[in-house]
């Protein structure tokens, strides 16, 4: 029979890699992220992780004090995005969001091609429409 | 009964990094902005929410546990007021919804 401590130590450290894995799976998207909203997400998200981490780590050591920790640092990661929607909000769209945005869709419009050329390829019914990125001009007030 | 609120804590532990993980992949692998941030909102609160529980409930003070509640409550406000101001900044400026969404509720109606 395992002890529960054991058990107890066995979770604890498995938490600590899933935390691992899940924060460079986040990293990748923030340096990868097409645009800033996406960059702005991941950091949210990397907040809500740090919170994860902070808890594990107080449970580990038994220290209550990080507890205090974990709220602060909430408290900061909100007004970080709140922050950030308001500078997204004021600076608009660039040069660059479009350039991204125009690539991503002619991608998308080659591998749909790629799938129409292939005979009998994927279900007709859930294919999105083509060419539904790249109609309509700026709508960029 | 101290062996079981270990146990209970572990198994929080382990379900709130799942949570966790379930979030990040969903942030990797959706196409927009607007369902990564459906991903990250609702899998990311609740994945650090139940961490916090967990040390609540492992910690067995009173003042430890008040804070710990305290500070899932104070996340599971702020976080979708930040992701739906953050959505509604770049809805606004004009990021495009991905080509395989199928309904747009905030378009201009003369457009249909």
């Amino acid at each position: 029979m395992i002890g529960v401590e054991t058990i107890f130590d066995y979770a604890v450290t498995t938490t600590l890699g899933v935390l691992c894995l899940s924060f460079l799976v986040t990293i990748y998207r923030i340096v990868k992220g097409p645009t800033l909203p996406d960059r702005i997400l991941g950091l949210d998200m990397l907040v809500l992780i740090a919170i994860g981490f902070i808890a594990v780590i107080g449970i580990k050591t038994g220290y209550a004090l990080y507890v205090d920790v974990a709220i602060a640092l909430g408290l900061v990661g909100f007004l970080a995005t709140v922050a950030f929607a308001r500078f997204v909000l004021s600076r608009g769209k660039t040069e660059d969001d479009i350039l991204t945005e125009a690539r991503e869709a002619a991608s998308t419009a080659r591998r749909e091609a790629k799938l129409r050329a292939r005979p009998s390829g994927g279900n007709p019914g859930s294919a999105p429409h083509p060419g539904a990125g790249q109609t309509g001009g700026e709508t960029n007030p | 009964m101290t062996e079981i609120v270990t146990l209970i804590s572990a198994g929080l532990l382990l379900i709130g990094s799942a949570f966790t993980l379930v979030a990040s992949i969903g942030l990797l692998r959706l196409p927009d902005v607007y369902t990564r941030m459906h991903a990250a909102s609702k899998a990311g609160t609740m994945g650090s929410c139940l961490m916090l529980i967990a040390l609540a409930i492992h910690s067995a003070d009173f003042g430890t546990m008040s804070r710990a509640l305290a500070g899932v409550v104070f996340i599971l406000l702020t976080a979708p007021v930040s992701s739906h101001l953050l959505a509604k900044a770049a809805y606004t400026v004009g990021y495009r919804l991905h080509a395989s969404s199928v309904r747009d509720e905030m378009a201009p109606q003369d457009k249909q």
